[in-house]
Protein backbone atom coordinates (compact mmCIF):
# COMPACT_ATOMS: atom_id res chain seq x y z
CA UNK A 1 0.00 0.00 0.00
CA UNK A 2 2.60 2.44 1.40
CA UNK A 3 5.91 2.06 0.03
CA UNK A 4 9.05 4.26 0.53
CA UNK A 5 12.27 3.92 -1.62
CA UNK A 6 15.32 5.63 -0.31
CA UNK A 7 13.95 8.34 1.01
CA UNK A 8 16.38 11.57 2.29
CA UNK A 9 15.59 14.68 4.16
CA UNK A 10 17.77 17.24 5.84
CA UNK A 11 16.33 20.66 7.73
CA UNK A 12 19.56 22.97 6.45
CA UNK A 13 23.01 21.30 7.04
CA UNK A 14 21.49 18.35 9.10
CA UNK A 15 20.44 15.07 7.16
CA UNK A 16 17.69 13.59 9.37
CA UNK A 17 16.56 10.72 7.26
CA UNK A 18 19.54 9.05 4.60
CA UNK A 19 17.87 6.50 1.82
CA UNK A 20 15.20 5.18 4.18
CA UNK A 21 13.02 2.47 2.51
CA UNK A 22 10.28 0.22 4.03
CA UNK A 23 6.88 -0.99 2.70
CA UNK A 24 3.46 -1.33 4.47
CA UNK A 25 0.81 -3.82 3.03
CA UNK A 26 -2.78 -3.04 2.98
CA UNK A 27 -4.55 -3.72 6.43
CA UNK A 28 -0.84 -3.55 7.73
CA UNK A 29 -0.49 -2.11 11.25
CA UNK A 30 3.25 -1.11 11.22
CA UNK A 31 5.59 0.51 13.72
CA UNK A 32 8.17 2.51 13.15
CA UNK A 33 10.49 2.67 16.31
CA UNK A 34 14.15 4.80 17.37
CA UNK A 35 16.35 7.19 19.39
CA UNK A 36 14.70 10.54 19.60
CA UNK A 37 16.20 12.06 16.26
CA UNK A 38 16.69 9.04 14.64
CA UNK A 39 14.08 10.98 11.99
CA UNK A 40 10.50 9.12 12.55
CA UNK A 41 8.57 12.28 12.82
CA UNK A 42 10.53 13.62 9.58
CA UNK A 43 9.67 10.21 7.72
CA UNK A 44 5.90 10.80 8.54
CA UNK A 45 6.11 14.50 7.42
CA UNK A 46 7.71 13.43 4.07
CA UNK A 47 4.72 10.75 3.57
CA UNK A 48 2.11 13.62 3.92
CA UNK A 49 4.17 15.81 1.48
CA UNK A 50 5.46 18.52 4.14
CA UNK A 51 9.01 18.34 4.45
CA UNK A 52 10.36 20.34 1.25
CA UNK A 53 13.88 19.62 1.37
CA UNK A 54 13.53 15.68 0.31
CA UNK A 55 14.85 13.29 -2.15
CA UNK A 56 13.95 9.22 -2.71
CA UNK A 57 9.81 8.21 -3.65
CA UNK A 58 6.75 7.66 -1.39
CA UNK A 59 4.04 5.67 -3.28
CA UNK A 60 0.55 4.62 -2.38
CA UNK A 61 -0.91 1.93 -4.00
CA UNK A 62 1.50 2.47 -6.82
CA UNK A 63 1.17 5.80 -7.26
CA UNK A 64 4.10 8.20 -6.26
CA UNK A 65 3.51 10.78 -4.58
CA UNK A 66 6.50 12.76 -4.89
CA UNK A 67 5.17 15.61 -7.20
CA UNK A 68 1.35 16.05 -4.97
CA UNK A 69 1.03 19.04 -2.41
CA UNK A 70 -0.31 17.53 0.87
CA UNK A 71 -3.65 17.95 0.52
CA UNK A 72 -3.97 15.96 -2.46
CA UNK A 73 -1.98 13.03 -0.65
CA UNK A 74 -4.50 13.53 2.45
CA UNK A 75 -7.50 13.46 -0.23
CA UNK A 76 -6.14 9.68 -1.78
CA UNK A 77 -6.70 8.32 1.78
CA UNK A 78 -3.79 10.26 4.45
CA UNK A 79 -4.63 10.50 7.68
CA UNK A 80 -2.08 12.76 9.80
CA UNK A 81 -2.30 12.13 13.77
CA UNK A 82 0.76 14.64 14.27
CA UNK A 83 2.82 13.98 17.32
CA UNK A 84 1.86 17.67 19.10
CA UNK A 85 -1.84 16.09 18.00
CA UNK A 86 -2.94 19.32 15.89
CA UNK A 87 -5.49 20.94 17.92
CA UNK A 88 -6.51 24.19 16.79
CA UNK A 89 -7.09 27.02 19.26
CA UNK A 90 -9.46 28.93 17.24
CA UNK A 91 -11.76 25.76 16.46
CA UNK A 92 -14.33 24.04 18.57
CA UNK A 93 -14.60 20.14 18.95
CA UNK A 94 -17.12 19.67 16.45
CA UNK A 95 -14.78 21.89 13.63
CA UNK A 96 -11.67 20.54 14.46
CA UNK A 97 -13.68 16.86 13.40
CA UNK A 98 -15.45 18.15 10.51
CA UNK A 99 -12.74 20.46 9.24
CA UNK A 100 -11.47 17.73 6.72
CA UNK A 101 -13.28 16.34 3.73
CA UNK A 102 -14.16 13.18 3.97
CA UNK A 103 -11.69 11.43 1.70
CA UNK A 104 -12.48 7.14 2.17
CA UNK A 105 -14.86 4.73 1.43
CA UNK A 106 -15.77 3.97 5.38
CA UNK A 107 -15.72 7.85 7.23
CA UNK A 108 -17.34 7.77 10.33
CA UNK A 109 -19.72 9.87 11.27
CA UNK A 110 -20.38 12.26 13.69
CA UNK A 111 -22.66 10.42 15.96
CA UNK A 112 -20.33 7.48 15.85
CA UNK A 113 -17.22 9.60 16.80
CA UNK A 114 -19.31 11.47 19.93
CA UNK A 115 -20.73 8.06 20.43
CA UNK A 116 -16.77 6.44 20.88
CA UNK A 117 -15.35 9.49 22.75
CA UNK A 118 -18.61 10.89 25.08
CA UNK A 119 -15.81 13.14 26.68
CA UNK A 120 -15.12 14.57 23.48
CA UNK A 121 -19.13 15.05 22.97
CA UNK A 122 -19.74 16.82 26.34
CA UNK A 123 -16.82 19.74 25.18
CA UNK A 124 -18.11 19.67 21.25
CA UNK A 125 -18.22 23.55 21.63
CA UNK A 126 -15.54 23.92 23.74
CA UNK A 127 -12.07 25.47 21.49
CA UNK A 128 -10.21 22.24 21.19
CA UNK A 129 -7.01 23.39 23.05
CA UNK A 130 -9.30 23.58 26.15
CA UNK A 131 -9.36 19.23 25.76
CA UNK A 132 -6.69 17.49 28.06
CA UNK A 133 -3.99 15.78 26.45
CA UNK A 134 -5.36 12.82 26.24
CA UNK A 135 -8.67 14.19 25.15
CA UNK A 136 -6.89 15.92 22.58
CA UNK A 137 -5.29 12.66 21.44
CA UNK A 138 -8.38 10.79 21.14
CA UNK A 139 -9.89 14.24 18.77
CA UNK A 140 -6.55 13.66 16.49
CA UNK A 141 -7.41 10.07 16.13
CA UNK A 142 -11.36 10.53 15.81
CA UNK A 143 -10.79 13.26 12.97
CA UNK A 144 -9.07 11.01 10.78
CA UNK A 145 -11.55 8.12 11.25
CA UNK A 146 -14.03 10.42 10.32
CA UNK A 147 -12.02 11.39 7.36
CA UNK A 148 -11.81 7.84 6.92
CA UNK A 149 -8.55 8.31 5.83
CA UNK A 150 -7.36 4.58 4.67
CA UNK A 151 -4.15 4.73 6.11
CA UNK A 152 -3.24 6.33 9.37
CA UNK A 153 0.46 8.06 9.92
CA UNK A 154 0.07 8.41 13.69
CA UNK A 155 2.84 9.90 15.42
CA UNK A 156 3.51 8.91 19.26
CA UNK A 157 -0.13 8.78 19.92
CA UNK A 158 0.32 6.90 23.16
CA UNK A 159 2.64 9.87 24.58
CA UNK A 160 2.05 11.26 27.77
CA UNK A 161 -1.23 9.16 28.28
CA UNK A 162 -2.34 7.05 31.33
CA UNK A 163 -2.54 3.25 31.11
CA UNK A 164 -6.01 3.51 30.36
CA UNK A 165 -5.69 5.82 27.15
CA UNK A 166 -3.05 4.01 25.95
CA UNK A 167 -5.31 0.84 26.24
CA UNK A 168 -8.38 2.88 24.11
CA UNK A 169 -5.81 4.25 22.37
CA UNK A 170 -5.03 0.46 21.11
CA UNK A 171 -8.08 -1.00 20.71
CA UNK A 172 -9.32 1.77 18.15
CA UNK A 173 -6.12 1.16 15.75
CA UNK A 174 -7.75 -2.63 16.12
CA UNK A 175 -10.96 -2.02 15.27
CA UNK A 176 -9.42 0.46 12.42
CA UNK A 177 -7.39 -2.59 11.48
CA UNK A 178 -10.26 -5.00 11.25
CA UNK A 179 -12.15 -2.43 9.15
CA UNK A 180 -9.11 -2.76 6.56
CA UNK A 181 -7.19 0.62 7.87
CA UNK A 182 -3.59 0.53 7.45
CA UNK A 183 -1.58 2.17 9.93
CA UNK A 184 2.05 3.60 9.88
CA UNK A 185 2.73 4.25 13.33
CA UNK A 186 5.44 5.95 15.15
CA UNK A 187 6.04 4.38 18.73
CA UNK A 188 8.32 4.15 21.59
CA UNK A 189 6.09 2.07 24.20
CA UNK A 190 7.37 -1.69 22.72
CA UNK A 191 4.77 -3.43 24.80
CA UNK A 192 2.04 -1.78 23.39
CA UNK A 193 3.83 -1.50 19.85
CA UNK A 194 3.56 -5.78 19.97
CA UNK A 195 0.05 -5.42 21.07
CA UNK A 196 -1.49 -3.28 18.12
CA UNK A 197 0.95 -4.12 15.03
CA UNK A 198 2.39 -6.27 12.76
CA UNK A 199 5.11 -6.01 11.92
CA UNK A 200 8.18 -2.85 12.80
CA UNK A 201 10.94 -1.00 11.83
CA UNK A 202 13.93 -0.03 13.24
CA UNK A 203 14.65 3.42 12.15
CA UNK A 204 18.76 4.65 13.46
CA UNK A 205 20.46 7.89 12.20
CA UNK A 206 18.17 8.18 9.34
CA UNK A 207 18.06 4.57 7.98
CA UNK A 208 15.78 1.42 8.43
CA UNK A 209 18.13 -0.60 10.10
CA UNK A 210 15.94 -3.91 11.05
CA UNK A 211 12.82 -5.23 10.02
CA UNK A 212 11.30 -7.16 13.13
CA UNK A 213 8.37 -9.19 13.58
CA UNK A 214 6.42 -9.24 17.37
CA UNK A 215 8.33 -12.04 18.34
CA UNK A 216 11.37 -10.71 17.68
CA UNK A 217 10.66 -7.64 19.68
CA UNK A 218 9.45 -9.49 22.69
CA UNK A 219 12.62 -11.97 22.75
CA UNK A 220 15.03 -8.66 22.26
CA UNK A 221 12.73 -6.37 24.52
CA UNK A 222 15.57 -5.54 27.22
CA UNK A 223 18.39 -5.24 24.57
CA UNK A 224 15.71 -2.87 22.36
CA UNK A 225 14.84 -0.65 25.44
CA UNK A 226 18.55 -0.28 26.11
CA UNK A 227 19.31 1.15 22.95
CA UNK A 228 16.24 3.29 22.50
CA UNK A 229 17.31 4.74 25.54
CA UNK A 230 14.28 4.37 27.93
CA UNK B 1 -22.45 64.94 30.63
CA UNK B 2 -23.53 65.73 27.30
CA UNK B 3 -20.44 66.50 26.05
CA UNK B 4 -18.98 63.40 27.07
CA UNK B 5 -21.50 61.21 25.44
CA UNK B 6 -20.92 63.54 22.33
CA UNK B 7 -16.97 62.59 22.40
CA UNK B 8 -17.82 59.30 22.87
CA UNK B 9 -20.18 59.04 20.12
CA UNK B 10 -17.66 60.84 17.79
CA UNK B 11 -15.29 58.67 19.31
CA UNK B 12 -17.15 55.16 17.87
CA UNK B 13 -17.49 56.54 14.44
CA UNK B 14 -14.12 57.25 14.10
CA UNK B 15 -13.60 53.67 15.73
CA UNK B 16 -15.75 52.43 13.53
CA UNK B 17 -13.52 53.06 10.36
CA UNK B 18 -10.38 51.61 12.64
CA UNK B 19 -11.99 48.85 13.08
CA UNK B 20 -13.36 48.01 9.29
CA UNK B 21 -9.98 48.82 8.25
CA UNK B 22 -8.07 46.23 10.74
CA UNK B 23 -10.72 44.02 10.06
CA UNK B 24 -9.53 43.56 6.60
CA UNK B 25 -5.73 44.08 7.69
CA UNK B 26 -6.22 41.48 9.94
CA UNK B 27 -7.78 38.81 7.49
CA UNK B 28 -5.32 39.33 5.29
CA UNK B 29 -2.29 39.36 8.00
CA UNK B 30 -3.87 35.81 9.08
CA UNK B 31 -4.00 34.21 6.06
CA UNK B 32 -1.39 35.18 3.87
CA UNK B 33 1.32 36.44 6.79
CA UNK B 34 1.66 40.00 4.42
CA UNK B 35 1.24 43.63 6.48
CA UNK B 36 -0.33 45.11 3.98
CA UNK B 37 0.81 48.65 3.84
CA UNK B 38 -1.39 49.57 1.03
CA UNK B 39 -4.63 49.39 2.96
CA UNK B 40 -4.73 52.93 3.58
CA UNK B 41 -4.46 53.16 -0.43
CA UNK B 42 -7.33 51.06 -1.13
CA UNK B 43 -9.10 53.22 1.55
CA UNK B 44 -8.53 56.06 -0.39
CA UNK B 45 -9.57 54.61 -4.10
CA UNK B 46 -12.81 53.86 -2.28
CA UNK B 47 -13.64 57.56 -1.39
CA UNK B 48 -11.74 58.67 -4.80
CA UNK B 49 -13.58 56.06 -6.70
CA UNK B 50 -17.24 57.15 -5.03
CA UNK B 51 -16.41 61.05 -6.25
CA UNK B 52 -15.50 59.74 -9.63
CA UNK B 53 -18.67 57.49 -10.13
CA UNK B 54 -20.78 60.30 -8.94
CA UNK B 55 -19.05 63.14 -10.94
CA UNK B 56 -18.03 61.58 -14.20
CA UNK B 57 -20.43 59.13 -14.37
CA UNK B 58 -23.92 60.30 -12.09
CA UNK B 59 -23.76 57.24 -9.75
CA UNK B 60 -25.41 58.08 -6.49
CA UNK B 61 -24.05 57.36 -2.87
CA UNK B 62 -25.52 53.99 -2.74
CA UNK B 63 -24.14 52.69 -5.58
CA UNK B 64 -20.84 53.01 -4.74
CA UNK B 65 -21.26 51.52 -1.51
CA UNK B 66 -21.55 48.41 -3.81
CA UNK B 67 -19.61 49.05 -6.59
CA UNK B 68 -16.44 50.41 -5.34
CA UNK B 69 -15.90 47.09 -2.61
CA UNK B 70 -16.64 44.91 -5.68
CA UNK B 71 -14.44 46.67 -7.85
CA UNK B 72 -11.69 47.13 -5.36
CA UNK B 73 -11.83 43.58 -4.09
CA UNK B 74 -11.40 41.94 -7.79
CA UNK B 75 -8.49 44.89 -8.15
CA UNK B 76 -6.69 43.36 -4.85
CA UNK B 77 -7.25 39.59 -6.10
CA UNK B 78 -5.72 40.51 -9.28
CA UNK B 79 -2.46 41.86 -7.40
CA UNK B 80 -2.54 39.31 -4.94
CA UNK B 81 -2.22 36.69 -7.97
CA UNK B 82 0.15 38.82 -9.94
CA UNK B 83 2.60 40.04 -7.66
CA UNK B 84 2.14 39.36 -3.86
CA UNK B 85 1.42 35.55 -4.28
CA UNK B 86 5.12 35.88 -6.56
CA UNK B 87 6.84 36.97 -3.35
CA UNK B 88 4.93 34.58 -0.98
CA UNK B 89 7.73 32.04 -0.56
CA UNK B 90 10.22 35.04 0.46
CA UNK B 91 10.62 36.62 3.27
CA UNK B 92 7.67 38.45 4.37
CA UNK B 93 9.37 41.87 4.35
CA UNK B 94 9.32 41.93 0.55
CA UNK B 95 5.59 41.93 0.34
CA UNK B 96 5.60 44.91 3.00
CA UNK B 97 8.08 46.41 0.51
CA UNK B 98 5.75 45.71 -2.41
CA UNK B 99 2.58 47.03 -1.09
CA UNK B 100 4.54 50.17 0.35
CA UNK B 101 5.59 50.57 -3.52
CA UNK B 102 2.29 50.21 -4.37
CA UNK B 103 0.56 52.75 -2.07
CA UNK B 104 3.04 55.56 -3.48
CA UNK B 105 2.34 54.58 -6.94
CA UNK B 106 -1.70 54.76 -6.34
CA UNK B 107 -1.07 57.83 -4.47
CA UNK B 108 0.63 59.64 -6.85
CA UNK B 109 -1.62 58.43 -9.98
CA UNK B 110 -4.33 60.05 -7.77
CA UNK B 111 -2.45 63.29 -7.09
CA UNK B 112 -1.44 63.72 -10.81
CA UNK B 113 -4.94 63.67 -12.16
CA UNK B 114 -6.55 65.46 -9.11
CA UNK B 115 -4.30 67.47 -7.00
CA UNK B 116 -3.49 67.28 -3.50
CA UNK B 117 -6.81 69.51 -2.83
CA UNK B 118 -9.75 67.76 -0.73
CA UNK B 119 -12.58 67.31 -2.60
CA UNK B 120 -16.09 67.93 -1.48
CA UNK B 121 -18.47 64.50 -1.34
CA UNK B 122 -21.99 65.69 -0.74
CA UNK B 123 -23.78 64.05 1.58
CA UNK B 124 -26.46 61.41 0.14
CA UNK B 125 -29.91 63.11 0.67
CA UNK B 126 -31.46 60.78 2.74
CA UNK B 127 -29.02 60.76 5.43
CA UNK B 128 -28.91 64.94 5.63
CA UNK B 129 -30.07 66.08 8.59
CA UNK B 130 -29.69 64.85 12.27
CA UNK B 131 -31.38 62.37 14.41
CA UNK B 132 -32.66 63.56 17.95
CA UNK B 133 -31.18 60.33 20.30
CA UNK B 134 -32.52 61.56 23.38
CA UNK B 135 -30.00 63.70 25.41
CA UNK B 136 -28.73 65.68 22.16
CA UNK B 137 -29.27 65.31 18.15
CA UNK B 138 -26.49 63.47 16.19
CA UNK B 139 -25.67 63.77 12.31
CA UNK B 140 -27.72 61.27 10.27
CA UNK B 141 -24.71 60.21 8.41
CA UNK B 142 -22.63 59.51 11.58
CA UNK B 143 -25.41 57.41 13.12
CA UNK B 144 -25.62 55.85 9.99
CA UNK B 145 -21.76 55.22 9.71
CA UNK B 146 -21.96 53.90 13.08
CA UNK B 147 -24.27 51.74 12.93
CA UNK B 148 -23.55 50.04 9.03
CA UNK B 149 -19.87 49.58 9.87
CA UNK B 150 -21.03 47.44 13.02
CA UNK B 151 -23.42 45.22 11.00
CA UNK B 152 -20.29 44.88 8.81
CA UNK B 153 -17.90 43.59 11.36
CA UNK B 154 -20.82 41.27 12.98
CA UNK B 155 -21.61 39.98 9.86
CA UNK B 156 -18.03 39.03 9.48
CA UNK B 157 -17.60 37.89 12.25
CA UNK B 158 -20.39 35.37 11.42
CA UNK B 159 -19.35 35.09 8.52
CA UNK B 160 -16.25 33.85 10.29
CA UNK B 161 -17.93 31.54 13.03
CA UNK B 162 -20.51 29.92 11.72
CA UNK B 163 -19.80 29.21 7.65
CA UNK B 164 -17.47 26.50 6.23
CA UNK B 165 -15.77 29.11 4.54
CA UNK B 166 -15.23 31.08 7.76
CA UNK B 167 -13.89 27.72 9.79
CA UNK B 168 -11.46 26.69 6.53
CA UNK B 169 -10.05 30.65 6.81
CA UNK B 170 -9.70 30.25 10.80
CA UNK B 171 -7.58 26.80 10.52
CA UNK B 172 -5.51 28.21 7.83
CA UNK B 173 -4.50 31.26 9.55
CA UNK B 174 -3.99 29.59 12.83
CA UNK B 175 -1.89 26.47 11.46
CA UNK B 176 -1.67 26.59 7.18
CA UNK B 177 1.25 23.49 6.98
CA UNK B 178 -1.46 21.35 9.71
CA UNK B 179 -4.84 22.63 7.32
CA UNK B 180 -3.41 21.26 4.06
CA UNK B 181 -2.37 17.79 5.32
CA UNK B 182 -6.08 17.36 6.42
CA UNK B 183 -7.11 17.78 2.49
CA UNK B 184 -7.61 21.75 2.44
CA UNK B 185 -6.27 23.66 -0.20
CA UNK B 186 -5.40 26.72 1.67
CA UNK B 187 -4.31 27.97 -1.43
CA UNK B 188 -7.34 28.29 -3.21
CA UNK B 189 -8.67 30.81 -0.40
CA UNK B 190 -5.55 32.93 -0.43
CA UNK B 191 -6.47 35.01 -3.56
CA UNK B 192 -10.43 35.75 -2.51
CA UNK B 193 -9.55 36.11 1.39
CA UNK B 194 -6.87 39.24 0.00
CA UNK B 195 -9.85 40.60 -2.24
CA UNK B 196 -12.49 40.11 0.85
CA UNK B 197 -9.58 42.35 2.92
CA UNK B 198 -9.34 44.88 0.05
CA UNK B 199 -13.09 44.93 -0.10
CA UNK B 200 -13.33 46.09 3.10
CA UNK B 201 -10.79 49.05 3.17
CA UNK B 202 -12.70 50.13 0.13
CA UNK B 203 -16.01 49.98 2.11
CA UNK B 204 -14.55 52.21 4.36
CA UNK B 205 -13.48 55.02 1.61
CA UNK B 206 -17.20 54.89 0.22
CA UNK B 207 -18.45 55.78 4.16
CA UNK B 208 -15.75 58.28 4.70
CA UNK B 209 -16.56 59.80 1.24
CA UNK B 210 -18.84 61.96 2.31
CA UNK B 211 -17.76 62.77 5.99
CA UNK B 212 -13.95 63.53 5.57
CA UNK B 213 -11.54 65.26 3.62
CA UNK B 214 -10.92 63.14 0.38
CA UNK B 215 -7.47 63.42 -1.35
CA UNK B 216 -4.54 61.39 -2.52
CA UNK B 217 -3.29 61.25 0.84
CA UNK B 218 -6.36 60.52 3.31
CA UNK B 219 -4.96 56.81 3.67
CA UNK B 220 -1.82 57.59 4.10
CA UNK B 221 -2.61 59.93 7.25
CA UNK B 222 -4.84 56.75 8.86
CA UNK B 223 -3.21 53.56 7.94
CA UNK B 224 -0.29 54.61 10.64
CA UNK B 225 -3.01 54.21 13.26
CA UNK B 226 -4.69 51.48 12.01
CA UNK B 227 -1.41 49.17 12.02
CA UNK B 228 -1.39 50.36 15.94
CA UNK B 229 -4.76 49.30 16.38
CA UNK B 230 -3.73 45.75 14.67
CA UNK B 231 -0.86 45.83 16.76
CA UNK B 232 -2.86 46.31 20.02
CA UNK B 233 -5.48 43.90 19.28
CA UNK B 234 -3.45 41.36 18.52
CA UNK B 235 -1.56 40.64 15.14
CA UNK B 236 -4.17 38.33 13.04
CA UNK B 237 -6.35 38.65 15.50
CA UNK B 238 -10.19 39.41 14.08
CA UNK B 239 -12.32 40.17 17.03
CA UNK B 240 -8.90 42.16 18.33
CA UNK B 241 -8.70 44.32 15.61
CA UNK B 242 -12.26 45.04 15.80
CA UNK B 243 -12.42 45.50 19.50
CA UNK B 244 -8.95 47.51 19.12
CA UNK B 245 -10.39 50.00 16.30
CA UNK B 246 -13.46 51.25 18.69
CA UNK B 247 -11.67 51.43 21.55
CA UNK B 248 -8.59 53.31 20.02
CA UNK B 249 -11.46 55.40 18.52
CA UNK B 250 -13.04 56.29 21.85
CA UNK B 251 -9.54 56.59 23.41
CA UNK B 252 -8.32 59.04 20.64
CA UNK B 253 -11.81 61.04 20.94
CA UNK B 254 -11.48 60.92 25.17
CA UNK B 255 -7.73 62.09 24.88
CA UNK B 256 -8.19 65.41 23.15
CA UNK B 257 -10.87 66.38 25.37
CA UNK B 258 -9.63 65.72 28.77
CA UNK B 259 -5.26 66.24 27.73
CA UNK B 260 -6.48 69.07 25.20
CA UNK B 261 -3.84 71.07 27.48
CA UNK B 262 -0.80 68.57 26.89
CA UNK B 263 -1.84 68.30 22.76
CA UNK B 264 2.00 66.61 22.26
CA UNK B 265 0.06 63.72 24.26
CA UNK B 266 -3.08 63.40 23.18
CA UNK B 267 -1.76 63.20 19.91
CA UNK B 268 0.31 60.46 20.36
CA UNK B 269 -1.67 58.75 22.91
CA UNK B 270 -2.76 55.94 20.25
CA UNK B 271 1.48 54.71 20.38
CA UNK B 272 1.35 55.10 24.12
CA UNK B 273 -1.29 52.77 24.73
CA UNK B 274 0.16 50.44 21.78
CA UNK B 275 3.58 50.52 23.47
CA UNK B 276 1.98 49.96 26.78
CA UNK B 277 0.11 46.58 25.67
CA UNK B 278 2.68 45.32 24.32
CA UNK B 279 4.88 45.85 26.99
CA UNK B 280 2.33 44.17 29.40
CA UNK B 281 0.91 41.51 25.97
CA UNK B 282 3.51 40.91 23.75
CA UNK B 283 1.44 39.39 21.22
CA UNK B 284 -1.81 42.43 21.55
CA UNK B 285 -4.54 42.48 23.64
CA UNK B 286 -6.38 38.92 22.04
CA UNK B 287 -3.29 38.09 19.94
CA UNK B 288 -1.70 34.82 20.70
CA UNK B 289 1.67 33.87 20.48
CA UNK B 290 3.16 32.23 17.55
CA UNK B 291 2.48 28.45 17.56
CA UNK B 292 5.14 26.40 16.51
CA UNK B 293 4.30 24.50 12.81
Amino acid sequence: MLRIDNLSASYGEAQVLREASLEVAPGEVVTLVGRNGAGKSTLLRCVMGLHPDQRGTVSLDGRDLTRLPAYRRARLGLGWVPDDRGAYATLTVTENLTLPPRVGPDPWSLERVYEAFPALYTRRDSPATKLSGGEQQMLALARVLRMGARMLLCDEPTEGLSPLLVQQVGDLLREAKRHGVTVLLVEQNLHFATGVADRHYLLAEGRVVEAMDNSEVRSRERELLAYLGI
Amino acid sequence: MTGFLQHTFDGLVNGAFYALLALGLAVIFGMLRVVNFAHGAFYMLGAMGAYVLLTEFGVPFWWALVIMPVLLGALGMALERAFVHRLAQLDPLYNFLLTFGLTLILQDLVKSRYGVQSIPYATPGELGGSVDLGLFDFPTYRVFVLVFAVAICVGVWWLLTHSRVGMVVRAATERPELTRAFGINVGRWVTPVFGFGIALAGLAGVLAAPMRAVNPLMGADLIIVVFAVVVIGGLGSIFGSVAAGFGIGLVQAWGVVYLADWPILSQTLVFIVMAAVLMWRPAGLFGREEAPA
